[in-house]
């Protein structure tokens, strides 16, 4: 009884060591998603390209749909935007949520850079943000047939990232609504 | 010349009165600036690593801020306003975390070592004293041995 009592010490170091261990490899800046499952936020807003037309969630159902969230002032969406034309180029329907932006910056951002958008919401208050709990441009949620948030992305979305998170349940996604 | 330094001190003094007067949140009740305020002290900025949401100056902090506030003008209770909020930005927002299956660790894990603590200050209590009364008793075993050693040494002379 006593030998064992000797080696509990060592134990507990072992358990500390190999949870502090799988602890290291996670990112303090990920936040748990609290809307995965969810449907996606009411919203009635503008679109960018035209401020008399009002939008609403509506118009995000029925198809498989990518929301990018992004603006002009975030530096890493100017890397992720020749991602998001290329996604748009394969047939995905890519939806832009112009986040606390200047609406002419935002427009002569796409016409320099391509618009992959089949349209973009103009949240220039960030109130949809809010609703979505967005914290940082660029994210990304994909979006099933009846408007219920499948997948969220904070940061970056690269090749990397659509083939490990996105592709395949995009691809189940497109099966389901069919 | 002398009244220099009193003129430059007031337009120091003035210019912290505007500065400071940008960022005044106004109430419509002097009871929802006290909420305000544990609230947003209580509240983490989801931006930052470690700030709540009246130290931070992050732009979603400032919006969070204003969310708040219009929601005390709408009435809502504390409890509302943190389900509002966490419902959309998970408990990672909350610096004092509900208790529910995910954080029974957490809130479990001071009372756990607590009483870990204390199991070990007994146990060793109770072997303190088992060793005093031991040595208490080599003390008496010495002390007659040296009483006979004594006396033997006497009956020799």
């Amino acid at each position: 009884m006593n030998r064992v009592a000797l080696f509990l010490p060592l134990a507990l170091f072992a358990v500390l060591t190999v949870v502090l261990l799988l602890g290291l490899d996670k990112d303090p800046t990920e936040l748990p998603s609290a809307l995965v499952g969810e449907p996606f936020p009411t919203f009635s807003l503008p679109s960018l390209s035209d401020a008399t037309q009002i939008l609403d969630e509506q118009d995000l159902f029925g198809e498989v749909v990518l929301v990018n969230v992004w603006a002009t002032w975030c530096f890493a969406c100017r890397i992720e935007h020749a991602m998001v034309n290329q996604l748009a180029e394969q047939g995905v329907k890519v939806v832009g949520l112009n986040y606390k932006d200047n609406r002419e910056a935002a427009i002569d951002w796409l016409k320099e850079r391509g618009d992959p958008y089949t349209f973009s919401i103009f949240d220039e208050q960030g109130r949809l943000g809010i609703d979505l709990g967005v914290y940082g441009a660029p994210e990304t949620y994909l979006l099933d047939a009846t408007g219920t948030i499948r997948h969220r992305r904070v940061g970056v979305v690269d090749d990397r990232v659509w083939n490990s998170e996105f592709r395949d349940l995009y691809a189940q996604l497109m099966d389901e609504k069919r | 010349m002398r009244l220099r330094w009193p003129i430059g001190l007031a337009l120091i003094l003035a210019a912290t009165v505007i500065f400071g007067s940008e960022n005044l949140v106004q109430f419509s009740d002097e009871s929802l600036r006290i909420r305000y305020q544990v609230l947003i002290t209580e509240l983490r900025c989801p931006k930052c690593q470690n700030q709540n949401l009246a130290d931070s100056n992050s732009p979603i902090s400032y919006d969070l801020r204003e969310e708040i506030q219009r929601m005390l003008e709408q009435k809502k209770t504390d409890s509302e306003i943190k389900y509002h909020l966490t419902s959309r930005y998970s408990e990672f927002i909350l610096y004092r975390p509900e208790l529910n299956r995910t954080t029974y660790l957490l809130w479990g894990s001071p009372v756990v070592i607590l009483l870990i603590g204390l199991l070990v200050a007994l146990r060793l209590n109770r072997r303190n004293a088992a060793e005093v009364v031991s040595s208490g008793e080599t003390e008496i075993a010495n002390e007659s041995r040296l009483a006979q050693l004594l006396e033997s040494e006497e009956d020799e002379k």
